[in-house]
């Protein structure tokens, strides 16, 4: 049997939807990790870590061991999440000011941060804050802060935009939000590492290596499955 | 100084200066001082220099504030949001001034400006469009950004509750910038939901300790 190193092929199936992403990610998050979900498609994630994962969930407005989503009696405009969502608290929850917050982060005392993009390089470099267009508006938030604090970085994201352009691109067009950050890319076509040996594909779904190679422009390693 | 009680929100905000630089706490409305916001409103000071993290969520609070165009510049991490059109609006007529800061380098700079810290530097915003004309140095291999402090002539905080020493303690994520602005401004007013009295407090639970307060104020929520 040969070892040779070769991706998981899943030909048998399409992309995967936007649940089983966030189910694919979960995957991944090692027990007992203090994790920050950014906003958007990453809150997903938390609905696949299974209870007894022992994952922290950390909110960068001032909490550990956020709880899931408030319901009904549940909901206090005090206890929020990053996205201003209304959440609940776990016991062992702690509250902090923005400073320790960011110190955490900043500190490395994060494990892994799931980050939604609008692009990654092959090298690991981040754009999701700004689109750089002339009449957007600018807003950062924590992006910046989770991009070269957390131990490791996830990106979770489609692998082509909405006109079919890839966003696991050789050189980020859009602003960056932190160089050489990402560890690990995760989409609803392959799964990726980044870094300085350049983009590693560990699996596919729904498209063979062949076919995902001829539509990105990013030279592309066979990596051995994870 | 010691702090004083204030009977009202508009005695709390007496003296303010036009072209002050203002703190303002809250992430979202989670800890924004609303009616302190809305004194400042009558209290008429304009050409400020607001620093928050958001720029203003529906009408009221710092959007108000920022609709009676008494605001020259915003220093803020995250302005644009599903309800932030207040802002926008001003913004896209050119009629106010933003300085986007990292959430965390913004909770920072206020914290060195509050703890006697000249400059600091930090790895966000290495090699990004937020670190142009900033001077980037690398350390033990990786590139750091140099800021510096930021410090208010106002603050106005939202916290839980105070006692007559003006030790604040705080609710859930109602926290956030509170702390770090009531060490950041050299008038800091704080509303609070109670004014208990002195020895009421844990002492092991305050979280901003009345040396940093000058003036409080209870403010009865409007169910």
């Amino acid at each position: 049997m040969s070892t040779a190193t070769a991706p998981a092929e899943h030909l048998d199936r399409g992309p995967l939807t936007r649940d089983e992403l966030a189910a694919r990610v979960a995957r991944d998050i090692p027990r007992g990790s203090y994790v920050n979900l950014g906003i958007g498609q990453p809150t997903l994630v938390a609905d696949h870590l299974p209870g007894a994962s022992g994952v922290v969930l950390h909110t960068e407005n001032g909490m550990l061991h956020m709880g899931p989503a408030a319901r009904g009696e549940q909901i206090d405009p005090e206890l929020i999440n990053a996205g201003k969502t209304a959440v609940t608290e776990l016991p062992g929850a702690a509250y902090f000011h923005q400073a320790d917050s960011f110190a955490m982060m900043r500190g490395g005392h994060l494990d892994v941060c799931v980050l939604g993009a609008f692009q990654v390089s092959a090298a690991g470099d981040l754009a999701n804050w700004h689109t750089g267009a002339a009449d957007a508006i600018p807003a950062v938030g924590g992006a910046m802060d989770l991009a070269v604090g957390a131990r490791q970085i996830f990106v979770m994201m489609t692998l082509f935009a909405k006109d079919g352009t890839p966003k696991l691109v050789p050189e980020c067009t859009y602003p960056l939000t932190g160089k050489a950050c990402v560890n690990r890319v995760y989409t609803d076509r392959a799964t990726f590492l980044v870094g300085p040996e350049g983009a590693v594909v560990t699996e596919t779904f729904g498209i063979s290596f062949a076919d995902l190679a001829a539509r990105l422009d990013v030279p592309l390693v066979a990596g051995p499955a994870a | 100084m010691t702090v004083r009680i204030c009977d009202d929100v508009d005695a709390a905000v007496s003296g303010v200066e036009d072209g002050a630089t203002v703190l303002i706490g809250g992430f979202g409305m989670a800890g924004m001082p609303v009616e302190l916001v809305e004194a400042l409103i009558r209290q008429g000071a304009s050409g400020l220099t607001v620093v928050s993290n958001n720029a203003g969520n529906g009408d009221t609070g710092l959007a108000a504030l920022l609709a009676a165009g008494r605001v020259r510049k915003m220093i803020c991490s995250f302005p644009r949001q599903s309800d932030s059109w207040v802002f926008d609006r001003l913004y896209r007529e050119g009629r106010i001034e933003l300085e986007v800061v990292p959430q965390g380098t913004l909770a920072e700079r206020l914290r060195a400006a509050g703890a006697g810290i000249g400059a600091f530097y930090a790895t966000t915003g290495a090699g990004t469009l937020l670190a142009e004309g900033k001077e980037t140095r690398e350390i033990a291999g990786r590139a750091h950004v140099l800021e510096y402090p930021i410090k208010g002539d106002l603050a106005l905080i939202g916290a839980h509750r105070a006692d007559r020493m003006g030790n604040l303690v705080y609710r859930k994520t109602a926290r956030n910038f509170g702390p770090v602005m009531a060490t950041a401004a050299t008038t800091v007013v704080a509303q609070v939901r109670d004014v208990v009295e002195t020895g009421g407090l844990d002492p092991e639970a305050i979280v901003t300790p009345g040396i940093y307060v000058d003036r409080v104020v209870k403010v009865v929520p409007t169910p």
